[in-house]
């Protein structure tokens, strides 16, 4: 259902939204860019629609809603164990049609490989998505070579021009809230790339075999394990168990989860000091592969969704794309 | 909403069994289905969780044969009869007992590997007429390092077991890698034997090509794998090798599958 309203009633349907959602959106940090003196885009509260950056790619993805960097499972006293309670209100976040196809990677891992994961489940079964259109493809974008460029498994497209809000919903709830201001019903489409001007292929006869090629000993010089794409990645959901207790009361604490990242140490060492991957080289090739070889081995469709956020954020300027490009060649030289 | 699998559960002391200085079995109160080669999350609040397999299957209990190498362990060791520890699981395939019955069957562990396979030792040292014949080569640095000494004592009344040392053997043991006791196995049909091989990769991947000289065939011989675990239940990542995750797919894997595991 298609229809436009103005700025003003929109930002009256995200106050009353916001009564039983947090509405996260990519927005402006300012100073807090990865050079000095620029803006960090990441995603937080938002109040009004223009608070959201709609022309510029979110440097941090949307996850973090879901699987929060640091998120408390339960508390621990000498005798019990409290689950942690869930947030009052569920969330509507705004996001690009690349992280509405992560956010089926985040599912498969959370929901479907093995257990169900309780804690995301419960953040999740609460969530809506709101579509942000792409008018261009972004520096560094390869959705069209991962087919993530388009998508309609939205709960609302929203667009803003001007003053103007154009809105395609196929929410009931949201719908309500919508229609209690003047709208005008118009055909909406969303703006989806055609075209990015990096494509990846990936090669057909990909295998394990490609981790004996030269290529890793050149990431093994150049990547510093800083960890940063992961982290910046929508797809990556890997954690780490923390128990922390507190200082006034040593028996009293809580048990998180904590983001993991496969390039830093530590990540796979085991009680009695041996770990695996030493070599950062082989750490790249262990991250390589897995958003575009074994992922798809087990899920049937490819991890990566091509949002080139590593690329953006590497210190080392890495490029993943051009890594993914690159695995031709080195199929041909182990094989 | 489906169950919490985060949330551990109390589980009582019955019985703490000293090996060595630093390996200790805990046998802990549990009902419910549980196999050799899966394993538990022992939960020590302020320590972590650690990932320990299962070494013996008793009625209301499980055995937990722990190392003491690191932060959690440690703490465990602190741990006494009557106390309680909080467990999660039990998670991993395990090993499927159905798969060795009415073979012959040849174990070999190194060290502390012995522990996941105990299980199925106690079962065909129980059940000596559901295998055709059992052979148990377990190896260890020393002869203070040998676990499950009476054990070892009793599965010696109905089944071939070697015991090997590094170094400094006695009457129980003899000297040497337990690769070297694999050629003088007698076998009488090989098609119907099988190998079950658990502990330091090198040591599994020596016995493995001793096995293959035999003649087993790579069908017939099984594997487990440890890795780093955070969660136990496929969500971490930590134990991801290539598409496999050791923690859902494993711990346990038939050698097609599991010599293709390279991290």
């Amino acid at each position: 259902m298609g229809y436009k309203i103005s700025l003003d009633d929109m930002n009256l349907a995200l106050e009353e939204l916001s009564k039983d959602y947090m509405i996260y959106a990519p927005k402006v940090f300012e100073g807090e860019g990865k050079f000095s003196d620029t803006d960090l885009i990441r995603y937080g509260e938002v109040e009004g629609l223009e608070e959201i950056v709609f022309d510029e790619k979110s440097d941090y993805s949307f996850k973090e809603a879901l699987t929060p960097i640091s998120e408390v499972l339960f508390y621990f006293t000498e005798d019990e164990i409290k689950e942690a309670d869930k947030p009052d209100r569920g969330a509507l976040i705004f996001l690009r049609s690349c992280d509405l196809h992560s956010l089926k990677r985040l599912d498969e891992i959370y929901l479907n490989n093995g257990y169900e994961d309780y804690y995301y489940k419960r953040l999740r079964e609460n969530t809506k998505f709101i579509l942000m259109g792409c008018q261009k493809s972004f520096e560094n974008c390869f959705c069209v070579s991962m087919g993530t460029n388009k998508i309609d498994s939205y709960d609302s497209y929203i667009k803003l021009e001007g003053d103007t809000v154009y809105i395609d919903n196929k929410c009931e709830d949201l719908d309500k809230v919508f229609r209690k201001a003047d709208i005008q019903e118009v055909d909406v489409k969303p703006d989806f790339v055609e075209e990015n001007d990096i494509k990846v292929s990936i090669p057909d006869n990909l295998s394990l075999d490609v981790m004996d090629a030269k290529m890793w000993e050149e990431y093994a010089s150049r990547c510093i394990a800083c960890g940063r794409c992961n982290f910046v990645c929508p797809t990556c959901t890997c954690f780490t168990m923390q128990d922390v207790y507190y200082t006034d009361n040593g028996k009293v604490g809580e048990r998180r989860r904590v983001w993991a990242s496969c390039h830093v140490d530590g990540y796979t060492d085991m009680a009695g000091g041996h770990s695996y991957r030493k070599d950062n080289g082989q750490r790249m090739r262990f991250k390589t592969l897995h958003k575009v070889y074994d992922y798809n081995k087990r899920f049937g469709y490819h991890m990566c969704t091509g949002c080139g956020r590593c690329d953006d954020i590497c210190p080392e300027y890495i490029s993943f794309s051009n890594c993914v490009n690159r695995l031709e060649d080195a199929m041909k030289e182990v094989e | 909403m489906g169950k919490n699998e985060y949330i551990p559960f109390k589980s009582e002391i019955k019985e703490v069994i000293k090996h060595t200085d630093i390996e200790y079995t805990f046998r802990m109160t549990y009902e419910g289905d549980v196999k050799p080669g899966q394993f538990f999350e022992v939960s020590i609040p302020k320590y972590g969780e650690a990932p320990i397999s299962v070494s013996g299957i008793g009625d209301g209990t499980v055995d937990l044969t722990i190392r003491r190498v690191g932060k959690v362990t440690n703490e465990i060791f602190e741990h006494y009869v009557g106390d309680t520890m909080l467990l999660r699981g039990p998670y991993g395939n395990g090993f499927d007992l159905d798969l060795y019955k009415g073979k012959e069957i040849i174990v070999i562990a190194g060290g502390t590997g012995l522990s996941p396979v105990k299980g199925i030792v106690d079962y065909f040292h129980a059940n000596p007429d559901e295998a055709n014949s059992f052979t148990l080569i377990a190896g260890f640095k020393s002869v203070n390092d040998i676990i499950f000494k009476d054990d070892i004592e009793r599965w010696k009344e109905n089944m071939n077991v070697v015991i090997t040392v590094d170094k400094d053997a006695d009457k129980t043991c003899k000297l040497g890698l337990v690769t070297a006791h694999i050629p003088d196995l007698v076998i009488k049909n090989i098609e119907n034997t099988v190998a079950i091989v658990v502990g330091p990769q090198i040591m599994m991947d020596c016995s493995v090509e001793e096995l293959f000289q035999l003649g087993v065939i790579e069908e017939n011989i099984w594997i487990s794998q440890e890795r780093k675990m955070c969660c136990g239940i496929g969500k971490c990542g930590h134990c991801k090798i290539d598409d496999v995750y050791i923690c859902l797919d494993g711990p346990v894997f038939n050698y097609t599958k599991g010599k293709l595991l390279r991290d």
